[in-house]
């Protein structure tokens, strides 16, 4: 990456953020990791023939469409078109379900729909075609407001995300806010601490090569810190999602994101 | 197959430059990842782009195995004819994925 702010090229960035800042920056002061990106990542995420998330949607897409388990049904069957019955989903989720009754997140709702309506075996964490799903089911609320459901027996979830936000954790002894709220905007080595919004998830990261969930983003963290990570589809993960998504509430989606 | 997207302007007027942006799902393993008992993953990547317009060869590229997984190739060329774009990418494993997409020349 280049580094010489000379000042036309920080004119540049300046009017490539401020564009881009009308749908990542709310009045509030919440930003989206969007904003601290370079306008070359910023732009990888904007051109859908660039961001190679768009390659996840599109076998998404696919999976939407394909019949799968012992019951021969497709999403497509019981959901039809995902650009109409899907829009505004993944903004409000995690969701409570009265079947488990717990809340699950998006890619917790999609392995339990696989299980007892397609009759399949669930699809493991972080495996392709879960992230598929999730980032073409999150695609159909792109710049739509985060809008988490008003549920009051989501309370004491959120509420468990919250104390683990803020709860210092492993060797390091830090918790999530010690960084994302405290120190948000400084610098960690050479990379720009987020305020942590997960807006943009499932999300490719170009370190990982990879799209990844957010669990993967909390495990990354927490190993960081030197925690033992929780396992994958753990309810401290959508207690601590449903916390950042109330944190974040009404900040547009940006499934499916680039980040650096 | 692996997923390709290609971005062609849809009209371009003849003489003009135009750019062609292409971006494939691929692992591009680079054959130096050590597995857990000290071998290594194969090598599998991409080695070779190339575009064709009616037939004719408009842009070829080497690729080496520092380069990321799920590689975007960007071209300009000009815009003399409209026919068909035909892309291929070959790799290790001597798969070649073709897709094709229409120039329209003005």
């Amino acid at each position: 990456m280049t580094a010489f702010p000379t000042a036309r090229l920080s004119v540049v960035a300046v009017v490539c953020s401020f564009a881009t800042a009308v749908a990542a920056q709310t009045t509030d002061g919440r930003r989206s990791g969007f904003l601290d990106m370079s306008p070359q990542s910023q732009a990888l995420q904007k051109d859908d023939t660039a961001n190679p998330a768009m390659l996840w949607v599109l076998d998404g897409e696919a999976l939407w469409n394909a019949k799968a388990g012992r019951a021969d049904k497709s999403c497509a069957d019981c959901h039809q078109d995902a650009a109409v019955n899907m829009q505004g989903v993944a903004a409000r989720y995690p969701a409570f379900s009265a079947e488990h009754n717990r809340p699950l997140d998006l890619q917790g709702r999609i392995n339990a729909c696989r299980e007892t309506r397609q009759q399949a075996t669930p699809f493991a964490p972080e495996s392709k075609e879960l992230l598929a799903l999730s980032a073409y089911i999150g695609k159909q609320s792109r710049g739509m407001p985060i809008a988490p459901p008003n549920d009051p027996r989501l309370a004491p979830f959120r509420a468990r995300g919250e104390a683990l936000y803020k709860q210092r954790i492993g060797q390091l002894n830090f918790s999530c806010a010690n960084c994302h709220d405290d120190n948000a905007g400084q610098k960690l080595a050479s990379a720009v601490i987020p305020q942590g919004h997960p807006t943009g998830y499932p999300l490719y990261r170009l370190e990982w090569q990879n799209l990844g969930s957010l669990q993967r983003r909390f495990r990354g963290c927490l190993v960081g810190v030197r925690a033992e990570p929780f396992a994958y589809g753990s309810e401290e993960y959508v207690e601590l999602e449903l916390f950042l998504m109330s944190r974040a509430k009404g900040m547009p989606v940006e499934t499916p994101a680039a980040r650096p | 197959m692996a997923r390709a997207l290609i971005n062609v302007p849809p009209k371009a007027k003849r003489g003009e430059v135009i750019e062609i942006k292409t971006l494939i799902s691929h692992p591009m393993e680079t054959g130096y990842r050590p597995k857990g008992d000290g071998s290594f993953y194969p090598r599998d990547i991409i080695h070779k782009f190339v575009c064709t317009l009616n037939g004719e060869e408009i842009f070829r590229a080497d690729l080496y195995p520092a380069i990321a997984a799920n590689p975007f190739i960007s071209f300009t060329t000009v815009a003399r004819e409209s026919g068909l774009l035909m892309f291929s990418w070959i790799d290790d494993r001597g798969e070649a994925q073709m897709e094709s997409a229409k120039l329209v020349v003005e």
